[in-house]
């Protein structure tokens, strides 16, 4: 595969710039030397399939960024959008017949299903990490794959998940502001639901909502799915303590949590009908336009620290990965060098004010992340973040254990079928050994 | 005269020619029926994964997925939704059917609108189902506050069997109509001759139904049965959207947790199993419903 061309590439590039500053056009190829360009095949096109955008900035700017990348270049790029929860089985479906979108935009552990399948990205991330700061941890955790010894996929962010809840409520409970430690948050969640306020904290198969509090909670208790050797770690004191803490919080929710998807929580915090949840920023910016009254009145906090004394956040994952079937990888890394630079990517980060939290270091000084205090702590999203199976080995198995919500399944028979702590505990130990063995 | 070619001749065999005219069909079925079912059985002997063949591992997936108490939930719970809504669909449907079999005032009408859930496409409904049974903004538990008759809302969805029974009402709602147009078509074929003869015995309502109804209705019965038993066996649909087999895996079905291990974790050796398995219950069930219809 010829691969990188990229001298010659800079060169025209160079070029184009001038003449594109002498004409006034192409301004996006002003930065094109951020990072070193790949050199696109001939006649390339690429189909990029991606997850519907969850605030509709995302797109048009997007989009914008696309056909700006397609003028600068002459690649066309054709665009499909699904809803989240749909990419994972499509992108599964691409590896296994060798057939489909050239990029995929997937979550979390995705590309450690197929990572046979995937073009090595090692040289782009490597590229872009430099010219951009560096990449947060999490960037390695779900991107580059131990088997295979290579990223298999390029980091993108994560819409990163925070504590929302209603100020006036809090400061009714007698708290001057948002308690910075689990004890004390679980102390004004029992004030809150006192006073008609409940809690809310999805216990369902929410694939995002569910995983994100019950792994922030079993993390801030120093419990771990599993050991760096990836024999499995869940049978813990931490663990126990973590699911004894979440039993208490559960007697502050609101009635009906077990049943909830991730959507539910916006729609009763919209609502009134709770005083606090964990969501990402979209809980709050759609507040903003739909229920405008109230609006003023939300807040987001990063979500407090437990014993261990550190932020345990987890968040849902982006990335972008180039199928080997593809026959323009270099385009495609191309569009996504682009896409990721910091002309584009400065502008889709500010418009989406927050919504994705990006896993280069460098866009956390941009201005937006303090316009609002309310869109700080999904800046710091990533910087505390740990990942899917931790402290495990990233892969095939920590993706299948989130996928079969073993840790959300344990707090649920907890916090809702009302098992104890200890047998809830060997129940998803019994299940974890079972997924790691087989993956 | 001008002889025949031996072409045409042989084209003149019925045996010849019906082999060939039954040739595209079959090519057909072969290709979209019976290759993906051999696939599928064929995966299930292997330990492929999502962009890897694997290797003949024989029975072991089945071995895996029978010590499994998630498989074993799920099994029990796709029989027990099954069997549920069948027989809720079989009562009802033939009562609906029985209504609509007289004659008043926008009946025509009726039978359209009976039709709605049955055409409507799935997921919307589901979409539909899943507001009516929120915990908190239940269009369900609103209008029974509103009549008094509870004082919260019904938590449907947040417990194992709240959520079994739920996803079995959805699916009864929906497949209602099949019962429903095909027990109408059955019962205007009874000829109208013999309930007058049956009321000149001196048969009353119920005796008719018995004597002639439902032995009559007895053959399209088996067949509804049989069919809906195989689609609502192999729901995916509705469950997927309401409940994604929570809460705890409560409402596991062979379809969900066969798509969850086979393409969310990518372990199609094992999902093909899982897939595979209920063939076993739907001939067990095909056999038993034909063997009581016939009984009787």
């Amino acid at each position: 595969m010829k691969h990188l061309d990229r001298r010659e590439f800079l060169a025209t590039s160079a070029a184009g710039i001038g003449a594109a500053a002498l004409a006034g056009s192409f301004p996006a190829l002003a930065s094109a030397a951020d990072a070193p360009s790949f050199r696109p095949e001939k006649d390339a096109k690429l189909d990029l399939l991606r997850w519907t955008a969850f605030v509709p900035s995302d797109q048009t700017i997007w989009d914008e960024n696309t056909k700006k990348f397609t003028a600068a270049t002459g690649v066309p790029v054709s665009i499909q959008s699904l809803a989240w929860g749909d990419i994972a089985p499509k992108a599964a479906l691409a590896a296994q017949v060798g057939s489909g979108p050239d990029i995929i935009m997937g979550w979390n552990d995705d590309p450690f299903v197929y990572p046979d399948k995937l073009v090595d990205m090692t040289d782009l991330v490597d590229n872009m990490g430099k010219a951009h700061g560096g990449w947060y941890d999490n960037a390695r955790s779900y991107c580059y794959d131990q088997d295979v010894k290579r990223w298999v996929s390029l980091p993108v962010g994560c819409t990163g998940n925070a504590v929302n809840y209603r100020k006036s409520w809090v400061k009714e409970a007698g708290f001057g502001e948002f308690p910075k430690d689990l004890d004390g948050m679980l102390k004004l969640a029992r004030v809150l639901k006192k006073n008609g306020h409940p809690t809310g904290f999805a216990l369902g198969h929410a694939v995002g909502d569910a995983n994100s509090w019950t792994h922030w909670i079993l993390w801030a208790y120093g419990g771990k799915q599993a050991n760096p050797d990836n024999s499995i770690a869940i049978n813990s004191a931490e663990t126990v303590n973590a699911l004894e803490y979440a039993r208490q919080l559960s007697e502050t929710m609101i009635e009906g949590v077990a049943g909830w998807d991730d959507s539910s929580n916006n729609k009763a915090f919209a609502g009134g009908r709770i005083g606090m949840t964990m969501n990402g920023i979209s809980i709050w910016y759609n507040g903003k336009k739909d229920t405008p009254d109230i609006f003023p009145d939300f807040a987001n906090v990063t979500p407090p620290m437990g014993p261990v004394k550190t932020h345990t956040v987890s968040n849902n994952f982006t990335s972008a990965f180039v199928f080997k079937y593809s026959k323009f990888p270099n385009a495609a890394k191309e569009y996504l060098r682009f896409m990721l630079d910091k002309p584009q990517a400065d502008r889709w980060v500010t418009e989406m004010k927050g919504y994705v939290t990006p896993a280069l270091k460098a866009y956390a000084e941009l201005p937006i992340w303090t316009s609002d205090p309310n869109i700080t702590p999904y800046r710091d999203a990533l910087a505390s973040a740990k990942y899917d199976g931790y402290n495990g080995k990233p892969g095939k198995a920590a993706a299948q254990a989130l996928d079969e919500y073993v840790i959300v399944d344990m707090f649920a028979d907890v916090c809702v079928n009302k098992m104890a702590a200890k047998d809830a505990v060997r129940k998803a130990e019994t299940r974890l050994q079972t997924i790691y063995k087989r993956a | 005269m001008t002889s025949r070619s031996p072409l045409l001749a042989r084209l003149d065999s019925p045996r010849v020619l019906g082999y060939l005219l039954i040739t595209p069909a079959a090519i057909i079925l072969l290709g979209l029926l019976a290759y993906p079912l051999l696939l599928g059985i064929w995966l299930s002997l292997t330990n492929a994964t999502i962009g890897k063949p694997g290797e003949f591992v024989g029975l072991q997936n089945y071995a895996t997925i029978f010590a499994d108490p998630i498989f074993r939930g799920a099994a029990l719970f796709s029989i027990f939704y099954t069997v549920c809504a069948e027989f809720g669909k079989l009562i009802l449907g033939l009562a609906l059917a029985l209504l609509l079999n007289q004659q008043f005032r926008g009946y025509r009408a009726s039978r359209a609108l009976m039709l709605l859930p049955w055409v409507a496409p799935t997921v919307l409904s589901a979409l539909a189902w899943l507001w009516l049974l929120d915990p908190q903004f239940s269009a369900i538990s609103w209008l029974l506050i509103r009549l008094h008759l509870i004082h919260s809302n019904i938590d449907f969805l947040g417990s194992g069997w709240g959520a079994r029974f739920s996803l079995i009402v959805v699916n009864i709602w929906r497949g209602l109509p099949y019962f429903a147009i095909g027990y109408l078509a059955g019962l205007q074929s009874i000829s109208k001759d013999l309930y007058e003869a049956a009321a000149i015995d001196g048969a009353d309502g119920w005796q008719a139904f018995r004597r002639i109804t439902w032995p009559l209705l007895l053959p399209i019965t088996t067949i509804l049965v049989a069919f809906s038993s195989i689609f609502t066996l192999t729901d995916f649909q509705l469950i997927w959207t309401i409940t994604h087999g929570g809460p705890t895996d409560a409402t596991q079905v062979f379809t969900t947790l066969a798509y969850q291990r086979a393409i969310s974790g990518g372990q199609l050796g094992e999902g093909a199993a899982i897939a595979v398995s209920p063939i076993v219950f739907m001939v067990v069930l095909a056999v038993f419903v034909v063997r009581s219809v016939r009984e009787k």
